[in-house]
């Protein structure tokens, strides 16, 4: 993977940079001793490593605004970073870069239930969002799986989605508002505690840019009174596409699960050797959570249940208790970490329309087989976002590049049924290089001529996005 | 002029020597000065599926069109299209390059989002005459910046929309609205309460006198929804089916044909009351008070009463020629918004 050349003029000037910033911050929120950088050296994508030239840990929007003014004035580049876990790349620093950490923004500015809002400085946590507001009988709805670790700047940044967006959304459709920092330093408030903007969308434009328009250092988030209960149902086929069929005929009926989750046979295997949640082995399982009252509940599933039964499941198992439910979500919460176990993985986040589902299965299946590396495919089976997670071997030489090639063919294939690179990780450095698959010159000049608007020389979050030709002429210092 | 094709639609802006005012079906108030631009021949369905939810079509379909296609797999666009050509005054039929346009959401809104959560990708041609594609037809896109987010609601002023890919809803089988008279405060009180239950109200708007809420779904479920509600909000509740009613939310049918200027008002739900206090005209509200219809003389001046959020004047009566049809921003949006519009149409073809 390239990265442009690291400009020299600046890595020479890392002393006065480090002192202009300790001008502008308190002592402990600047990080410069290349053995403290090293922590900072990667994001969850740990394939690349790089350390920045300096960290800084700003407490205030007004801090954050003096750090980007500065190095704005200095010419120096700065990469935005959430909690750090990015599975694109979203955060990955450059050699002559100051990464920008907003963990030390993590307070509940206001919390409003009549209104249905909250907000918050940008590096709290997304659980904690819903742990704010919890005790009020409210959630916040986007979850990803890195949930427990993951930032709302980073969520915001990624459009992040998660298990239960199928009825929820993913966040830009749950967030109403934002202080922004532009790269000149300039604090720009947009939108707010109501809904939609007066003029041009510009929440939503700056909602997945993947901190290439600004910092995001506050957020007003949509708030959902909690339902009354949920469960899920878990049903096994003995084939991907009819599970695929399945999938399409509970949306096809009406019915809006909260969760429609897919696993196949390798990663049910692994998740049963790991987590043993007692999953049937079968090919294709499907675990299908719906919410509501008691009585709601019933009536969704016996619904559900009537068209799972039409395809001829090889085992159907609903959830009678909050122990059963916990067990049925224990293999799909755990396949990561199951997988993980197995060796290095690779895990991808294509989309494609659900009606495609199980031809797809079938062309990385045997994609699988002909590169000689294993596939298990763990997704968002309601939306068509897969996650196939590709096994390889860091330590044997040329795994990691077989293993690349392999997911850029899958993704390939994704955009060639009329799907997508990307559905909630984003594209960061990591699926940078293959936008062109999906995009036009123009169609990429396009987003290009937003980032100019916005971080006009250039220097924020550098190399992400953009194929680095396409951006070529823009960015500077190489 | 009209266009047929997205190929004529680019060779019209690069020939294009003065402003150009695009129409869908002229039946919404969309931004832009000049020549009409009629985009209505860039028609027809391209590709609808039902299991997946998803519909893609030429920005010049007409809306009544694709309502057909969809009701007859008992689907629809869930965010309640408004007509307002009766407040407006206008004729012609609605196109999906329009609603997406201006972003015309109805009171389905605080439940599933507005027009612009429903774009899963158009294309567009801007003030160059270049055909940009953004998103996709896929649930969930986060391949590069959002661009349908910038086009949906963008009144026309950064490029002719030439396509859509749409989200769409199943109908659900059941509806029940419940309606109770209320004075204002407690109406307005009742729609927060409602919209802070659990049971997933798909609308909660005050007009004339009452309250209303709505819930949808199975059978079993909406029956059992209205009875909780209704419980928990405690008061008398009338059940009705409400469709006839939500029509008239949705379209402000009680403004139509009375005098007076009119204005959409988008504030946080508490602030609704102090928006009205006071005020002489008629107001109705939407979004569990979140949106405010306000039909009033032209001499009152209605963004001083929005202390956080946005007004726009959506019917103007005489001597209002001063008064921004769009709400004013902050320096800095206002920076961000001119700056984008030079990057998409630098001519200033689009108005």
């Amino acid at each position: 993977m390239d990265m442009p050349r690291p400009d020299a003029a600046v890595l020479a000037a890392k002393a006065a940079v480090v002192a202009r910033l300790l001008q502008v911050l308190p002592g402990d929120a600047v990080i410069s001793e290349p053995s403290e950088l090293r922590a900072y050296e990667c994001d969850a994508l740990t394939a690349y490593r790089c350390a920045p030239m300096a960290v800084v840990l700003p407490r205030t929007t007004a801090e954050v605004s003096a750090v980007l003014a500065l190095c704005s004035a200095m010419g120096v580049k700065v990469v935005p970073r959430g909690a750090g876990t990015s599975l694109a790349g979203g955060s990955f620093p450059t050699a002559d870069c100051v990464v920008l950490g907003v963990a030390r923004l993590n307070g509940v500015i206001e919390t409003d239930y009549p209104n249905r809002f909250i907000k918050v400085q940008s590096g709290r946590t997304n659980l904690s969002v819903t742990g704010a507001v919890e005790a009020a009988g409210f959630f916040y709805a986007p979850d990803p799986s890195s949930q427990l670790a993951c930032a709302i700047a980073g969520n915001i940044a990624m459009n992040s989605g998660g298990a239960h967006c199928l009825k929820y959304g993913v966040t830009t459709n749950n967030l109403l508002g934002v202080t922004l920092v532009l790269m000149s330093g300039e604090v720009v408030e947009i939108g707010g505690p109501w809904l939609d903007a007066g003029g041009l969308d510009l929440l939503g434009v700056i909602c997945g840019s993947e901190g290439q328009l600004g910092v995001v250092t506050e957020a007003t988030l949509r708030i959902l009174p909690k339902p009354e209960g949920a469960r899920p149902v878990l049903m096994g086929f003995d084939r991907n596409e009819v599970a695929g069929d399945c999938v399409a005929d509970i949306i096809k009926a009406g019915i809006l699960p909260v969760a429609i989750e897919f696993m196949d046979r390798p990663c049910i295997r692994a998740t049963e050797d790991f987590a043993h949640a007692g999953y049937p082995d079968c090919e294709a399982l499907l675990i299908v959570e719906v919410e509501g009252s008691a009585a709601e509940i019933d009536e969704q599933l016996a619904r559900i249940k009537a068209i799972a039964l039409a395809h001829a499941p090889v085992a159907y198992r609903e959830s009678g208790s909050a122990e059963e439910s916990a067990k049925i979500w224990l293999g799909r919460k755990s396949a990561f970490g199951a997988m993980g176990s197995l060796g290095d993985y690779m895990c991808l986040d294509g989309v494609i329309p659900v009606s495609s589902l199980g031809a797809v299965l079938r062309r990385i299946g045997e994609m699988s087989t002909q590169v000689g590396l294993d596939v298990a495919n763990v997704f968002h089976a309601g939306d068509g976002n897969l996650h196939p997670l590709i096994l390889y071997d860091a330590n044997k030489p040329g795994d990691l590049e077989r293993c690349e090639a392999f997911g850029a063919d899958i993704l390939r294939l994704c955009v060639e049924v009329g799907g997508c690179l990307t559905g909630e990780h984003g594209v960061g450095i990591e699926k940078r290089d293959l936008m062109a698959v999906q995009y036009s010159d123009d169609d990429l000049e396009a987003q290009m001529r937003v980032k100019d608007v916005f971080d006009p020389g250039w220097l924020l979050n550098p190399a992400k996005v953009f194929p680095l030709g396409s951006s070529a002429g823009r960015r500077v210092g190489g | 002029m009209q266009s047929g094709s997205e190929d004529e639609v680019c060779a019209a802006v690069r020939e294009a020597v003065e402003p150009l005012r695009l129409r869908g079906g002229g039946t919404r108030a969309l931004a832009g000065a000049g020549a009409v631009f009629d985009c209505s021949g860039l028609a027809g369905v391209r590709l609808y599926e039902p299991g997946a939810l998803t519909l893609v079509a030429g920005a010049g379909t007409g809306l009544a069109e694709v309502e057909a296609v969809l009701a007859a797999s008992r689907q629809r666009l869930a965010f309640e299209v408004p007509d307002l050509r009766g407040l407006l005054g206008r004729q012609g039929a609605s196109t999906l390059g329009g609603v997406v346009a201006a972003n015309a959401s109805g009171p389905r809104r605080v439940q599933v989002g507005a027009a612009r959560d429903h774009v899963l990708g158009l294309r567009f041609v801007d003030g160059r005459g270049v055909v940009v594609k953004a998103g996709g037809r896929v649930m969930k896109n986060v391949t590069g910046l959002d661009l349908c987010k910038l086009l949906a609601g963008s009144g026309g002023r950064l490029g002719v929309i030439t396509e859509v890919a749409l989200k769409l809803q199943a109908v659900p089988e059941a509806v029940v609205t419940l309606v109770g008279r209320r004075g204002l405060a407690q109406g307005l009180a009742a729609l927060r309460a409602a919209l802070g239950s659990p049971y997933d109200v798909s609308g909660a708007a005050y007009a004339q006198g009452a309250a209303l809420i709505r819930v949808e779904g199975m059978a079993g479920s909406v029956a059992y929804r209205a009875g909780a509600l209704a419980a928990h909000l405690g008061g008398d509740w009338a059940q009705v089916d409400g469709a006839e009613l939500w029509r008239g939310v949705r379209d402000v049918t009680d403004f139509a044909g009375k005098p007076g200027a009119v204005w959409r008002v988008s504030v946080k739900p508490t602030d609704a009351m102090a928006v009205v206090d006071g005020l002489e005209g008629e107001a109705v509200f939407d979004w569990g008070g979140g949106l405010i219809w306000l039909l009033v003389d032209g001499s009152v001046d209605v963004r001083a009463r929005v202390a956080q959020g946005h007004a726009t004047l959506m019917r103007a009566m005489p001597g209002m020629d001063l008064v921004p049809v769009l709400p004013p921003e902050s320096p800095g949006v206002a920076a961000l918004t001119r700056g984008l519009k030079a990057q998409f149409d630098p001519r200033g073809i689009f108005g």
